[in-house]
């Protein structure tokens, strides 16, 4: 049963036309996720009245993954199959992840991106990230009363091509219509903006449990713009955790920790750091397989001081962003704290006195990147009028082109607004030269080997000519997720060619495709067999009611040819309504609808005739 | 008779239009469509209109205009929360038989 949410004035939807939209924070360590109903954005809880799921995906030999806390609980005796803050290994190649070889998991290295040896097989990143999003869309289905019409979803603003990529495919693998990739810090600031209607400049610190951002962002007139980001995606709490764990094997003279030990260590770990944040000591006991007993207690002086560094980290890619954008401190009217990791007392420090001044906490640092995605997702889905607010986003590293040498040309620069099309003129350098080898990367450095490769592909069929003749024109566009294309045109042959740049990161289009098929398989035969349910007991009420109408008041209210053309309609609808075909099933209810809207029109006056001259409403319809 | 709102479901109201920032209350409304029968319509009001006929309910205004008020006499508007769902629903005498969606109804 649905159950009603009060619409904007004017924007109330047709009956089960509902436009149920969600914003979903898909974090390191949590995700979340949140809606608008009744014009205020909330969080969706679990049945227990959890909002945070725990990123953590356990594969069961029995083929179906447990996700969440259950999961999480489990990290410890079944290491090798609970994957933890898969997040850091989206669009990711082995040597990509700094510290991966810390981690219990059993890596196949594929091109690209890592893949992790299970219980239920291989499984990619990707695949990991799209459990945690059926687990949320189904909550969110269950608290909405339908089927999503789409989410936002959104990632660090420091995520590059791949990593968009690969956070949108998983998505569409778990059925989820993906409104719109938005950057966290951007998410953060609309649901600040909106809430206490600021003006001015600010700075977005976030620090996450896997992920450091930082976004300078400017609000005017209600509208977003981002300045600058920078930050670093391999930075959060569960640095601190490790600090606190080598302390810990340290203190204790924890010779060999075996792969079980060191998870039952990390997560005591990070209990005893977010004890720190309200207490001044927090104790830490355990017993190791070897039967060693420790009794430790970390105080939170120690604490500070052992990661100090790591707040240092945070500050180097403030300064930059700051410098991009232009701004001194001054400049900045607010800043703004995201992240679980900004309730650890020493980083509210340190960013008040970098900044010098107090950081704004208002919201829950947890939940306001979510909130902020579920008002965009609103407004995409047209439940919000669209003229109230406006969004500008930027690109986060620059995008370019190899040339001789292994240099690369900047085409489109870090921190250019979204969407943007750019377009830089290359030539030949041999005599005779046809063709021309194409390859796009991203990155800040000089050297291609130092920057990410996306792609390359090649334009063919160039007229021969001297070298220099060339007129190769090679053109940029990313899209409002942040995502690119690119084509290459010879001006002075016409002859052209583009790529939509699926990221290198080793998910080929084919794969992608054989993991729809395979997720689809069961979904699609589930999905169609639901929608031919709900369509037949649509259709079938309609024609009850249809057919109750017409013996009421059909002979009064309906010329013959009128009565004949609803009689059609209902006469398709039941044929239609024994076959297995849905979406005929609602189309011909369609129909039926459009044929009666005059007539229910009518009846409804006519009651009203009767009502005003005295007649009880009941018995209108005998 | 009146329409009225259920306490929790005026609390909710209230609480909508303060995180809203703006609004004069609520608007309660009936549109036809089609033959499916009539469906409820529950929006936010920044302007009366010079037709709406208003109600008062635990300090809630409800204004509603005087053709769906034919459809929507002794209507108790209520906030119910079922499973992980949780809204609003009309509590309305004059159905007949409504289409299990609580969206939409017969008279
Ligand atoms: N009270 C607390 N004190 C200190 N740290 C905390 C506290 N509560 C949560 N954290 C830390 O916050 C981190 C999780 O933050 P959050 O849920 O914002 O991350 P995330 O969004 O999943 O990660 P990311 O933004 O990197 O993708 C964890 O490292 C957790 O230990
Ligand atoms: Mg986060």
């Amino acid at each position: 049963m649905a159950l009603l949410h009060i619409a904007e004035p004017g924007l109330c939807a047709d009956p089960h036309q509902h436009r149920l939209a969600v914003g979903i924070d898909l974090g390191t360590t949590n995700s979340l996720v949140a809606t608008v109903r009744s014009g205020s954005a909330a969080v969706l809880e679990d049945e227990s009245g959890r909002a945070l799921l725990p990123s953590v995906v356990r594969y069961r030999q029995n083929g179906i993954p447990e996700v969440g806390l259950a999961a999480q609980l489990r990290q410890t005796d079944d290491p090798h199959n609970t994957i933890a803050s898969v997040k850091r290994f989206m669009g990711r190649g082995l040597k990509d992840v700094p510290g991966a070889s810390a981690t219990p998991y059993r890596f196949v290295d594929a091109p690209g991106m890592v893949r992790i040896e299970t219980h239920a097989g291989v499984k990619s990143p990707v695949e990991v990230s799209a459990e945690i999003l059926k687990v949320l869309r189904s909550r969110a289905e269950a608290s909405l009363g339908g089927e999503l019409t789409g989410a936002v979803i959104t990632v660090p603003a420091y995520f590059d091509d791949a990593q968009r990529q690969a956070t949108k495919d998983a998505a569409r693998l778990a059925g989820l219509n993906v409104l719109r990739l938005l950057n966290e810090p951007t998410a953060a600031a609309i649901a600040y903006g909106l809430d206490t209607a600021s003006q001015g400049t600010f700075c977005i610190y976030d620090l996450g449990g896997g992920t450091f951002d930082i976004s300078i962002l400017r609000l005017r007139q209600g509208i977003f713009e981002v300045v600058a980001t920078n930050g670093d995606s391999a930075l959060g709490g569960d640095d601190f955790d490790e600090c606190i764990y080598r302390w810990i094997v340290e203190q204790g003279g924890v010779a060999e920790a075996s792969v079980t030990d060191s998870r039952l260590l990390l997560s005591l770990a990070r209990k005893a750091k977010e004890t720190l944040t309200g207490h001044d000591e927090a104790r830490i006991r355990a017993t190791l397989a070897s039967g060693v007993e420790l009794d430790l207690s970390l105080a939170a002086e120690t604490f500070f001081a052992l990661t100090a560094g790591l707040i240092a980290k945070t500050l180097g890619p403030t300064r930059k962003a700051l410098r991009d954008a232009g701004l001194g401190m001054d400049d900045i009217d607010g800043v703004v704290l995201v992240g679980g990791s900004t309730r650890m007392r020493h980083v509210r420090a340190a960013v008040a006195d970098f900044f010098k001044r107090e950081p704004l906490t208002n919201l829950d640092p947890d939940k306001v990147v979510a909130l902020g995605a579920a008002m965009q997702a609103n407004l995409l889905v047209g439940n919000h009028k669209t003229d109230d607010w406006l969004l500008l986003d930027v690109i986060p590293l620059s995008l370019g082109l190899e040339t001789m040498g292994g240099l690369v040309e900047k085409v489109v620069p870090r921190n250019a607004t979204l969407p943007v099309a750019r377009a830089q003129e290359f030539t030949t350098f041999k005599d005779g030269q046809t063709a021309i080898s194409i390859h796009v990367v991203q990155g800040e450095r000089e050297l291609v080997g130092d920057c990410r490769s996306l792609a390359r592909f090649e334009l063919r069929g160039i007229p021969p000519m001297v070298a220099g003749a060339a007129r190769i024109r090679v053109a940029f566009q990313v899209d409002a997720d942040g995502l690119l294309s690119v084509s290459a045109h010879e001006q002075t042959s016409g002859v052209q060619t583009a790529i939509e740049v699926k990221p290198s990161y080793g998910l080929g289009d084919d794969e992608i495709a054989r993991m729809l098929q395979d997720s689809f398989t069961h979904a699609k035969n589930d999905m169609d067999a639901r929608n031919l349910r709900e369509q037949r007991v649509d259709g079938l009420r309609l024609l009850e009611a249809t057919q109750a109408a017409l013996d009421a008041d059909g002979l009064r209210l309906l010329s013959d040819t009128e009565r004949i053309a609803i009689g059609r309609a209902m006469d398709t609808l039941q044929v239609l309504l024994n076959g297995q075909d849905h979406v005929a099933i609602k189309r011909a209810a369609d129909s039926l609808n459009r044929a009666t809207a005059q007539f229910a029109a009518r009846r409804m006056d006519a009651s009203i005739q009767r009502a005003l001259t005295g007649r009880r409403l009941d018995a209108i319809e005998a | 008779m009146a329409i009225t709102l259920s306490e929790r479901a005026a609390n909710r109201v209230q609480k909508f239009l303060d995180q809203r920032g703006k609004g004069v209350g609520l608007r309660l409304g009936v549109r036809t469509s089609g033959c499916s029968g009539m469906a409820y319509t529950l929006e936010f009001v920044d302007e009366t209109l010079p037709d709406d006929i208003a109600f008062v309910s635990y300090g809630v205004t409800v204004l509603i205009d005087p053709k769906s008020l034919t459809f929507l006499e002794g209507t108790e508007l209520d906030f119910v929360r079922e499973g992980l769902n949780e809204g609003f629903k009309f509590n309305n005498p004059n159905v007949k038989n409504s289409c299990g969606c609580g969206e939409s109804f017969n008279v």
